[in-house]
């Protein structure tokens, strides 16, 4: 059995003053392996934040089930396991931090724990080294930029050992440096400390960078495969009205006007190697009609 | 205007008052405030003003930090000291009407600035050189013993620690808010103390709406981290009174001990 097992999941929100319960997810089948990266992707409101929710328990699905290491999520018992080895990260990196002092917030999740202060002071040592924030364990949290707040709360998460972390749009809020830093250190967690990522994202050229990439449109899971086999898809995308990485749908378009370029180009270096290879060499064909 | 608040704002040092156990400094502090009040002459009031300045120079924070946080209070010093200054028995050395200024008045005056200028710098030696989730922490050791009573002590401290945490984020936000209701043609600055109270209101509005949007994010962030989820809790920082915090006591002891004396001995306002 997989490390996170979903088996037809299906979720409805409570019903409000204003809208009857309306069902977010119809059944999904997911399976997670340990030390997978994987990127889900789809539009606003497709339920992929709620599918976040679900795989740490704090949402309980209101049909099918969800296993963490063999324990269901729905099961009061599990919550303090499941909550452990599966952390969440959510978009607003202001408001995760519970402390005003950097180390101080991320021992929050340890204390919890009862953990001994010595073991604290280690593991909130080892998880600052390891989103590279150790120099400034001291300082206040809001003086920091958003990308280091948001490295502080990934420490936060660290910090409880966890097997998993789940991140739902964690660079949604970020300039595109702060987007860089968080994701330079979210696949160094994945490849040296072989912690499992699921990163909940709607930006492409983030989601190539995945293992695997899953797709999910209106409360099912619509696709899922490798990068390069998903985004050579094009046209199934954008039945759906997703996006696909700049680099692909050039490839797609200049495709469609009878270029001989690969189906499954997922950045720019390989974009330009492509068209290098269809366009005659430039001494040679200057000027000249292709 | 609303980034300048020194008041409760952390200093990061290393030295000798940042390295006392926040119990210890926490209970010290109240102890010199209590006795500010309770020295009746300007020498016993001098012993404190020393022994403040004492922990000034000890606490390695600037000086200028020391004076924003008093330049913040300039005018309830300045309100307090005047009404002071009309307040004096004995021979009038000016007098217009009712309003006499007397030597006693001109003496009550400088007392009381002195009075609340001490009590200023000495709270500011405490939140300069203790981070609010220590002096939390001091509280929720201090009050410990009132879990018997089932008050919720930790419950408590984590209010505390969280307010702190989003004072800054709301003052930011506020900020931003009034300059998105400005450039939007809202007059904040203009009209009566009616008219600016009202003008606040698209202010608050949208800073509560957002406030509450952040208490469900922090409130799922904090169950991630297991809040509440097992009664055990510990605390990274240890905190144990050392030689440092005892000395500290014993000094604070001390001149207390003289100020009494001195309060008995010493013949009226010397």
């Amino acid at each position: 059995m997989s490390f996170i097992e979903a088996r037809g999941v299906r979720f409805a929100y409570d019903p409000t003053d204003d809208e009857p319960a309306r069902e977010v997810l119809h059944g999904v089948d997911l399976s997670i392996e340990k030390g997978e990266f994987v990127a889900l992707l789809g539009h606003n409101g497709c339920g992929k934040s709620t599918m976040a929710k679900l795989l740490n328990g704090m949402l309980h699905p209101t049909g099918g089930n969800i296993t963490v290491g063999g324990a269901d999520t729905a099961d009061e018992s599990h919550l303090y396991e499941v909550r452990c080895r599966v952390g969440l990260i959510q978009q607003n990196p202001d408001n995760q931090l519970v402390a005003s002092i950097v180390e101080e917030d991320v021992a929050f999740g340890p204390e919890n724990l009862g953990i001994e202060p010595k073991e604290i002071r280690r593991r909130v040592d080892d998880a600052l080294k390891s989103v590279d924030m150790y120099e400034y364990r001291e300082h206040a949290t809001y003086k920091l930029s958003g990308g280091q707040k948001q490295r502080i709360a990934i420490a936060g998460i660290i910090a409880m050992q966890p097997e998993c972390i789940v991140l739902d749009e964690p660079t949604a809020m970020l300039d595109p440096r702060g987007r860089k830093e968080v994701m330079d250190t979210i696949h160094t967690l994945n490849r040296e400390k072989g912690i499992t990522v699921v990163l909940i994202t709607h930006y492409m050229d983030e989601a190539v960078q995945a293992g695997r990439v899953v797709v999910m449109d209106s409360g099912t899971i619509l696709m899922q495969g490798t990068p390069r086999q998903v985004f050579s898809q094009v046209d199934v995308l954008k039945a759906h009205a997703l996006d696909v990485p700049q680099a692909s749908e050039l490839a797609y378009r200049l495709r469609a006007l009878g270029w001989q370029m690969p189906d499954d180009i997922l950045n720019e270096d390989e974009c330009i190697a492509a068209l290098q290879v269809c366009l005659p060499p430039v001494s040679a064909g200057k000027g000249e009609a292709t | 205007m609303l980034s300048d608040i020194t008041l409760g704002q952390f200093y990061p040092g290393k030295s000798l008052l940042h390295r006392m156990d926040p119990r210890m400094k926490l209970l010290l502090v109240v102890a010199v405030i209590v006795f500010i009040f309770v020295a009746s002459t300007f020498t016993t009031l001098g012993l404190i003003v020393l022994l403040v300045l004492t922990a000034v120079l000890l606490s390695g924070v600037p000086f200028g930090q020391y004076a924003k946080s008093l330049r913040a209070i300039l005018f309830v010093v300045l309100f307090t000291s005047i009404l002071n200054l009309f307040y004096g028995s004995g021979e009038a050395l000016v007098q217009w009407g009712m309003m006499r200024i007397t030597m006693d008045g001109i003496r009550r005056a400088i007392f009381v600035a002195v009075r609340i200028g001490t009590l200023i710098v000495c709270s500011a030696v405490l939140t300069f050189t203790t981070s609010p989730t220590q002096l939390t922490d001091a509280l929720e050791r201090l009050l410990t013993p009132l879990r018997k009573l089932r008050v919720p002590v930790h419950d408590i401290a984590m209010m505390m620690t969280i307010s702190l945490r989003f004072v800054p984020t709301l003052l930011e936000e506020t900020d931003k808010i009034m300059s998105a209701q400005k450039a939007r043609g809202a007059d904040l600055e203009s009209g009566g103390a009616i008219q600016r109270v009202k003008a606040m209101v698209p202010v608050l509005i949208p800073l509560i709406v957002s406030a509450f949007r952040r208490a469900m994010d922090l409130a799922m962030a904090m169950e991630c981290r297991c809040y509440g989820i097992s009664a055990r809790t510990t605390k990274m920082r240890q905190l144990h009174i050392g030689t440092l915090d005892i000395m500290s006591a014993l000094l604070v002891i001390v001149v207390a001990a003289l100020v009494i004396v001195g309060n008995m001995l010493l013949p009226g306002w010397m």
